[in-house]
C-alpha cells in the first residue's frame, strides 16, 4: 500500500491577528496573536519587535493554557469565613469599590501611612506608585526587595546603570562574557539569542554558577563556584589585573573618580570624603599645571598615583592608590581565595589573564568618529570586548551590594563599559550615578488628606535622606533606616511580619497586587501565615483588612478580605513605560502597550483600570478634576494617553505633539494608542552610530537624552569607583554629622559602608554552625516558568509538575541515597521532606531545587493529588525573614545595605528520610467553592480543526 | 505493510545545535500550540490539573548528563521525528496510513485511515510518535506541514512552528538532500550526525555536536604565567610606577 492524501495545506492561521506584548514573565516580547472565531488559535513572536525579534520562549508559547487557565478568578469576592478558609462570597464590582473606598477613605483622612500597598510582579509601577504618591502612604514598593534590588543600586550608585533593563552586553561584538549566577532572566529571549550569537560566532561564554544547567550547560566553561564566594572571585580576578597593570588606565582617567583625592584624616569628621574646590568639585592633582585641580575640569592630566597634601595641611590620595592597596592584599590573590571559592587558584589566575588578553590584546576599533562630552572629536571607537551579566546568584546574597559593585569595577578596569564590545547601556541609562532621586516619606512628607511631599523610592547619599518618625522608621518595611540605609526598593519580604508585630506601627489595610505573599514569594510560609491570621484578644484581625488583587486563585486569594480579579495579558491595556522597567535595546529607546485582544469571559477589570477608578472615589488629586469628576473616566488607556508626570512627559514617549511627530517630551496625543497598535504596539528610537556607545560622556547622546526627558543635563556620568555615599553612612557611624545611628547599628554600618567594595561571608553562613549545616541550599526558576505562572499552565506542568531536591553525587554517597529516594533536608527555621536526584554538575557543597513548582492543595486549580502539592516542595520553609538569633539584635535576613532579602544565604544539612512518599510540611488544603471545576481532559484545538474541514 | 516511495532527492528535515540548545522547552510548547490546532490537532491532554498530568507533544525536550569528570556535561536534547529515508514506522503500518511523502520525503499519518493500533511507535527507535486520546489515531512531526507550503503565511513564515521559536538560533529546516542547501553546509561543516544511525533507518534530522570545552582563550603557546607576571612583593609599588604617567582626562 502506498497512498498519499491530498491536504489542505493553504489553511489560514485565523481569521484575524492581533499584535500586543506578552506577559509570561518580565521579558515583555512583542507578540502576534492569532484569532479563530474569537478564541485564541496561536501565539508567535512578531519579527519586528526590538526585544524578541520573532523568537517567543517556552511559557510565551504556551500562554493559550495560561490564558484559558482554570485557575483564573471569576469575579470580585468578599471572605465569608476565616481567613485562610477560601470562603468567599461572589459580589458585584460595584460593592467591591465601595467597600474598597470604605477602607480606604477614613485611613486617608486619618492616617495615610496605615496603608501598606505592596506589588509585586507589577509591570505598572509608575502607575502603582504614582497612586500611592496621591493617596499620600509612605508604604508603597513592588518586589524589587527580594529580587535584586541589591544589584541595581550597586549598578546605579557606581555606574548610573546596571544589568538587565538598564544594559547588555555587546552581543554583536562581544569576544568573551562572563556571567554570574544567572539560571533565566528578565531578558529572557535576548540573553538566548545573545548566547545563541556569540558561541556561534567563537567568542568565549563563561558560566560562573553553582549550578550547569541552562545558559550554564552551554557555556564554554563552567566555573562551579561556592554560592555566596562570586565577590571573592571577583576580587581575586581584580587582584590579578593590578598585578599585571592589565588596566586601562586612559580609561579610568576619562571616565571614572579614579584620580579624585580622597581625604586621610582619620577621625576627622570628613575623613575619607573627597577634598574638594569652593565650588564643591573634586579636587584631583593636575600634572600638567603641577596644581589641584578641579576633577571636572577638561584640559588636565589628573594624577593617579601620590600623596599630596592639600591646603590645610592634610593628605589626600587618589583613589586609584586606595584601590590598588585594597586588591593588592594577599587575602584577594588566588591561592588566598581559591578553597572558599571551591576553584582552583590556576583557574582564577588563567580566566584573569584571558580577560586581560581580550580587552587589551584583541581590542576593536570602530571606524565611528564621536564627540566627547567636552566637545573634542574622535575619529574611531576603540572597545575592550569583555562583557558581563549578573543576576539572582549574586542578588539573592546579603553580600550582593558589594559582590555587583566588585563586578563593575572589574568591568570599569578593564575599560569595557559602553564600549565596542563591552557591556552597554540601554537608554533612558545611563543616569547620573547615583541618580538625583531621594526617598519620600518622613513625617514631613506625609499628611491627611495630602499627596506624599515626592516619589517613594529613591537613592540617600547620607543619613538626611533616611525616613524616620522619631527614633521609628517612618515606613511599615522600614527601608531607608540603619537596618537598610540604601533600600532603595523596599523590603517588601518584611511587610507582613512587621505589620502583624505592629513594628514599627501597626496598620489597617494591607493591600497587594500580583504577589504570592502567603506562599512561595515569602520566606518562611508558616509564619507568615500565622501572621495573615493573627488576631487580637478581641477576636479581630491583627491586619483588620487585606485587599488582594491576582488574576489566578493563588495561595495567597484565600488569606484576603477582598478580592479584585484581575484579568489575563491578553484582556488588558498595560504601557511598558520609560518611566517604569523599559524595553529599550542599546541602540534605540523602546516603549510598549498591551491592549485587548480578546473579551473577558468573567466579570474581571484590569487592576490598573481598578485603581484609577478607586482613585476618583478617594478624590485623590491625580485622579480627580477641580469639580470632582474622574480625571480619567475613559479607564487605563485615558491615563497612558492622558496623564503627564512633567509638562510633555506621558506614560508613552513615542507619537507625542498632536501630530504624533514627536518622541519623549510632547504634548498629548489623542491617536497615540492607534498610532502604537498600528506599529505592532510598540515603539521605537534608533540612536544615531555616533551616539551609540560612550552614552555616559557622549556629547551627542548627552544632549539628545536631556532633549528627550532621560537626563537633567548634558554632564557626563562619572563612574563612581569609589562611593562617597557609603563613607558618609560611616562616618555617620563613627559619630561625625547630625543623624548618627544608635549604638546598636554602629558597628555594623561601620563595616559595611565600605567606600570600595570588598567580600564578606553571607551572614547566614557567619551565624549558623556550619559543621551542623555543611550544605548550601539555592534555587532557580525553570526556563518554561521563570518569572511565570506555570503551575495551573495545563502544557508547562506537563514538562515540570514536582521537583526533586538536586544533590552531588557524593553528597548522595554520604547518606547513602538514590534518584527518588527521601530525605530531610533541615536548617535553623525547619525542615522539609523532598526527593533527591543526583548529579555531577553542581558545587558539591551546593544542593538545588526549582522553585515555586511547590503548591497549596486547594489552589491554582489543580486537584489535590496533584504532584506539586504531594511531591512538590518549597525551599521557602527553610529561610527565616530573620537572621538567626545571637546577636544584640535581630536583623531582618538582608543585605545591610539595600535591605534585599538573602535567600540564597540558605545553610542546610540532609539525611536520608523513610520510604513514606510525600512531602512535607504540607499544610491544610484551603477551600475554593468559588472556583469552577478544572476540566479532566482537554482538546483545546478539536474546533478548530473540525471548522477548517 | 504499508511500502516505501523510491529514494525521495528532496529530504526536508531539522539540523538542531546541541552546542546552543539551552533547554528552553520553546520548541516543544510552540510546536504544541501550533499542532493543536494545526493539521495534528487536538493533541489531546489528559489529567492536565491532576495527578498525573499527560499528552500527545510531537516534540520534546530532555536534559540530562552524559560524561565524567573532566568530560562531564549537561547536554539539552530536543527530540522529535527523524524523518528516517527508510522507516519502519511507515512499512509496519497496516493500513497505509502511515506514509513518507515522495515530494519531499516527510513522514505523515492520514488521519482519516489511521485505526490507533500504535504498532508504528513500536516501531519507531526515537519515541517519537504520540497516540492522540481524544482523536483515536497517532501523531507525530509533520515539519508543520501545514505552514511550510502554506500560501496564506509570509514566505519568511513558511518554516516549522519549533524553528521559528527557537530564542538561541538552535533549529534550522532545510532540504538535507541538497548538499548546497545551509543545513547541509553546517552539517558538513560542524560533523553533525544521525541519532541512532547504527540502527539504518537513515535520520533524515541531523543534530550538531557541542563544541569541544575551552578552558583557554589564549594563542596555543601562550601560558597565562606570561600574560600575568608571579607574585612580587612590590606588586603595589611596581603598580604605583606603571601608573605615574601623564594621562589627559
Amino acid at each position: 500500500m502506498n497512498f498519499e492524501p491530498k491536504l489542505d495545506l493553504d489553511n489560514p492561521v485565523g481569521d484575524h491577528v492581533a499584535t500586543t506584548t506578552c506577559y509570561m514573565c518580565a521579558c515583555r516580547c512583542g507578540i502576534r496573536v492569532h484569532l479563530r472565531d474569537g478564541k485564541v488559535r496561536y501565539i508567535e513572536g512578531n519579527p519586528d519587535h526590538p526585544v524578541n525579534k520573532g523568537v517567543l520562549c517556552g511559557k510565551g508559547s504556551a500562554g493559550i493554557m495560561q490564558h484559558y487557565s482554570p485557575a483564573r478568578l471569576q469575579a470580585p469576592m468578599k471572605r465569608v469565613g476565616p481567613r485562610g478558609s477560601g470562603e468567599f462570597e461572589e459580589i458585584s464590582w460595584d460593592e467591591a469599590m465601595e467597600l474598597a473606598t470604605s477602607w480606604l477613605e477614613p485611613i486617608r483622612a486619618k492616617d495615610p501611612k496605615r496603608l501598606a500597598f505592596f506589588t509585586g510582579r507589577d509591570q505598572s509601577q509608575s502607575l502603582t506608585g504614582y497612586w500611592a504618591i496621591q493617596f499620600g502612604t509612605p508604604n508603597f514598593a513592588a518586589h524589587g526587595g527580594f529580587c535584586s534590588v541589591n544589584m541595581a543600586a550597586a549598578g546605579l550608585y557606581t555606574f548610573g546603570g546596571s544589568f538587565w533593563e538598564f544594559g547588555d552586553p555587546d552581543w554583536d561584538l562581544t569576544k568573551y562574557l562572563l556571567m554570574f549566577g544567572v539560571a533565566e532572566d528578565h531578558a529572557s529571549n535576548p540573553i538566548k539569542i545573545g548566547i545563541g550569537k556569540i558561541k556561534s560566532r567563537g567568542a568565549k561564554f563563561v558560566s560562573v554558577n553553582p549550578i550547569r544547567t541552562g545558559y550554564s550547560a552551554v557555556a564554554d566553561e563552567w566555573v562551579g563556584v561556592r554560592p555566596g564566594t562570586d565577590g571573592l572571585f571577583v576580587g581575586a580576578l581584580i587582584h590579578e589585573l593590578f598585578k599585571a597593570q592589565k588596566i586601562d588606565l586612559d580609561y579610568l582617567v576619562r571616565y571614572t573618580n579614579a584620580p579624585w583625592l580622597v581625604i586621610q584624616d582619620p577621625g576627622a569628621a570628613d575623613h575619607g570624603l573627597f577634598a574638594r574646590d569652593e565650588n564643591g568639585d573634586p579636587l584631583v592633582y593636575d600634572q600638567t599645571s603641577a596644581t589641584f585641580a578641579s576633577g571636572m575640569n577638561v584640559d588636565i592630566a589628573p594624577a593617579l598615583v601620590g600623596s599630596r597634601t592639600l591646603a590645610d595641611g592634610r593628605t589626600a590620595r587618589p583613589v586609584f592608590e586606595l584601590m590598588a592597596e585594597r586588591y593588592l592584599e594577599p587575602e584577594y590573590s588566588p591561592d588566598a581565595v581559591a578553597e572558599d571559592i571551591g576553584v582552583p587558584a590556576e583557574d582564577i589566575r588563567r580566566i584573569a589573564a584571558e580577560l586581560a588578553e581580550v580587552a587589551f590584546e584583541q581590542e576593536i576599533i570602530l571606524d565611528q568618529p564621536w564627540t566627547d562630552w567636552a566637545g573634542r572629536k574622535h575619529d574611531k571607537m576603540i572597545g575592550r570586548p569583555v562583557s558581563m551579566h549578573a543576576m539572582r546568584g549574586i542578588s539573592a546574597h546579603s553580600n550582593g551590594f558589594q559582590t555587583c559593585r566588585l563586578i563593575h569595577i572589574l568591568q570599569i578596569l578593564l575599560g569595557s563599559i559602553d564600549c565596542p564590545g563591552g557591556f552597554r547601556y540601554k537608554p533612558p541609562y545611563p543616569k547620573p550615578a547615583p541618580p538625583g532621586l531621594r526617598p519620600h516619606g518622613a513625617p514631613k512628607d506625609v499628611h491627611a488628606d495630602e499627596p506624599l511631599g515626592g516619589p517613594h523610592l529613591g537613592f540617600p547619599l547620607g543619613p538626611e535622606h533616611l525616613l524616620f518618625d522619631g527614633e521609628n522608621a517612618a515606613r511599615i518595611d522600614k527601608a531607608f533606616t540603619w537596618e537598610a540605609p540604601m533600600a532603595a526598593h523596599g523590603l517588601m519580604h518584611m511587610v507582613i511580619h512587621n505589620a502583624a508585630a505592629r513594628d514599627p506601627y501597626g496598620i489597617d489595610v494591607l493591600f497587594m497586587y500580583m504577589a504570592n505573599m502567603a506562599w512561595n514569594s515569602t520566606m518562611n510560609v508558616a509564619d507568615t501565615i500565622s501572621d495573615l491570621t493573627a488576631k487580637n484578644e478581641d477576636g479581630t484581625y491583627t491586619i483588620p483588612k487585606i485587599i488582594y488583587s491576582d488574576a489566578f486563585y493563588s495561595e495567597m486569594v484565600p488569606y484576603a478580605d477582598l478580592i479584585l480579579p484581575d484579568t489575563t495579558y491578553l484582556e488588558r491595556w498595560d504601557c511598558i513605560s520609560l518611566l517604569d522597567r523599559p524595553i529599550s535595546e542599546a541602540d534605540a529607546a523602546a516603549d510598549a502597550i498591551r491592549h485587548p485582544v480578546v473579551e473577558p469571559d468573567r466579570d474581571v477589570r484590569p487592576f490598573q483600570e481598578v485603581l484609577i477608578d478607586l482613585g476618583a472615589r478617594l478624590k485623590l488629586p491625580g485622579f480627580t478634576n477641580d469639580d470632582g469628576t474622574p480625571k480619567y473616566p475613559g479607564g487605563y488607556p485615558d491615563y497612558i494617553v492622558n496623564h503627564e508626570r512633567a509638562p510633555g512627559v506621558g506614560p508613552l514617549a513615542g507619537w507625542r505633539g498632536k501630530d504624533g511627530s514627536k518622541f519623549g517630551t510632547g504634548e498629548v496625543n489623542p491617536d497615540q494608542l492607534d498610532r502604537y497598535i498600528e506599529n505592532g504596539s510598540f515603539f521605537v528610537q534608533h540612536l544615531k552610530p555616533e551616539q551609540a556607545y560612550f552614552k555616559h560622556a557622549n556629547l551627542d547622546y548627552l544632549n539628545w537624552a536631556v532633549e528627550v526627558g532621560f537626563r537633567p543635563t548634558a554632564t557626563p556620568t562619572i563612574f563612581q569607583l569609589y562611593s562617597e555615599p557609603m563613607q558618609v553612612f560611616r562616618l555617620a557611624a563613627e559619630g561625625h554629622g547630625e543623624i548618627t545611628p544608635p549604638e546598636l547599628h554602629r558597628d555594623r554600618i561601620a563595616k559595611y559602608f565600605d567606600p570600595l567594595p570588598f567580600w564578606y561571608r553571607p551572614f547566614e553562613e557567619d551565624m549558623v554552625s556550619t559543621a551542623k549545616y555543611p550544605l548550601h541550599a539555592i534555587t532557580q526558576r525553570p526556563m518554561h516558568m521563570y518569572h511565570s505562572w506555570g503551575s495551573q499552565n495545563a502544557w508547562l506542568r506537563q514538562i515540570t509538575a514536582a521537583n526533586r531536591l538536586y544533590i552531588h553525587h557524593s553528597v548522595g554517597d554520604s547518606i547513602n541515597v538514590k534518584d527518588d529516594d527521601w530525605v530531610w533536608l533541615s536548617s535553623n527555621q525547619g525542615r522539609v521532606k523532598c526527593q533527591v536526584q543526583l548529579m555531577d554538575g553542581v558545587n558539591p557543597d551546593t544542593v538545588w531545587t526549582w522553585n515555586a513548582i511547590g503548591k497549596r492543595r486547594g489552589t491554582w486549580g489543580l486537584d489535590d493529588d496533584a504532584p506539586e502539592s504531594n511531591q512538590g516542595f518549597l525551599l521557602n520553609h527553610l529561610i527565616s525573614e530573620l537572621l538567626p538569633e545571637g546577636g544584640d539584635y535581630r536583623y531582618s535576613n538582608s543585605d545591610p545595605i539595600t535591605g534585599q532579602a538573602a535567600w540564597f544565604d540558605l545553610r542546610v544539612s540532609i539525611e536520608k528520610a523513610d520510604g513514606s512518599g510525600e512531602t512535607s510540611p504540607k499544610f491544610e488544603p484551603v477551600g475554593n467553592s468559588s472556583q469552577p471545576t478544572s476540566l479532566t481532559k482537554l482538546a483545546y484545538g478539536a474546533d478548530f480543526k473540525r471548522r477548517s474541514k | 505493510m504499508t511500502s516505501l516511495p523510491a529514494p525521495t532527492s528532496k529530504k526536508l528535515g531539522l539540523v538542531i545545535d546541541l552546542d546552543i540548545c539551552v533547554g528552553c522547552q520553546a520548541c516543544a510548547t510552540s510546536c504544541k500550540e501550533w499542532n493543536t490546532g494545526g493539521y495534528s490537532a487536538p493533541l489531546s491532554d489528559h489529567d492536565p490539573y491532576g495527578a498525573d498530568p499527560s499528552g500527545a507533544w510531537l516534540n520534546r525536550v530532555h536534559s540530562y548528563e552524559i560524561g565524567e569528570g573532566e568530560d562531564s556535561r549537561t547536554l539539552h536534547f530536543p527530540r522529535a521525528c527523524m524523518h528516517c529515508e527508510e522507516p519502519d514506522c511507515v512499512t509496519v503500518c497496516p493500513t497505509g496510513a502511515s506514509y513518507k511523502r515522495q515530494e519531499d520525503g516527510i513522514v505523515l499519518v492520514n488521519p482519516d485511515t489511521c485505526i490507533g493500533c500504535k504498532l508504528c511507535s513500536w516501531a519507531c527507535p526515537y519515541g517519537a510518535r504520540e497516540y492522540d486520546h481524544d482523536d483515536g489515531v497517532m501523531k507525530k512531526c509533520s515539519l508543520c506541514v501545514d505552514r511550510i507550503y502554506n500560501d496564506t503565511l509570509a514566505e519568511s513564515e513558511r518554516i516549522p512552528a519549533c524553528v521559528r521559536a527557537c530564542p538561541t538560533g538552535a533549529r534550522a529546516f532545510g532540504d538535507l538532500g541538497d548538499a548546497d542547501s545551509d543545513v547541509s553546509k553546517s552539517v558538513a561543516s560542524r560533523d553533525g550526525y544521525g541519532l541512532l544511525e547504527d540502527f539504518g533507518y537513515k535520520p533524515v534530522n541531523k543534530y550538531l555536536p557541542p563544541r569541544p570545552r575551552r578552558n583557554s582563550n589564549i594563542e596555543a603557546g601562550t601560558q597565562a604565567s606570561e600574560t600575568i607576571p608571579a607574585a612580587d612583593n612590590s606588586a603595589t609599588e611596581k603598580l604605583f610606577a606603571w601608573a605615574d604617567r601623564v594621562l589627559s582626562r
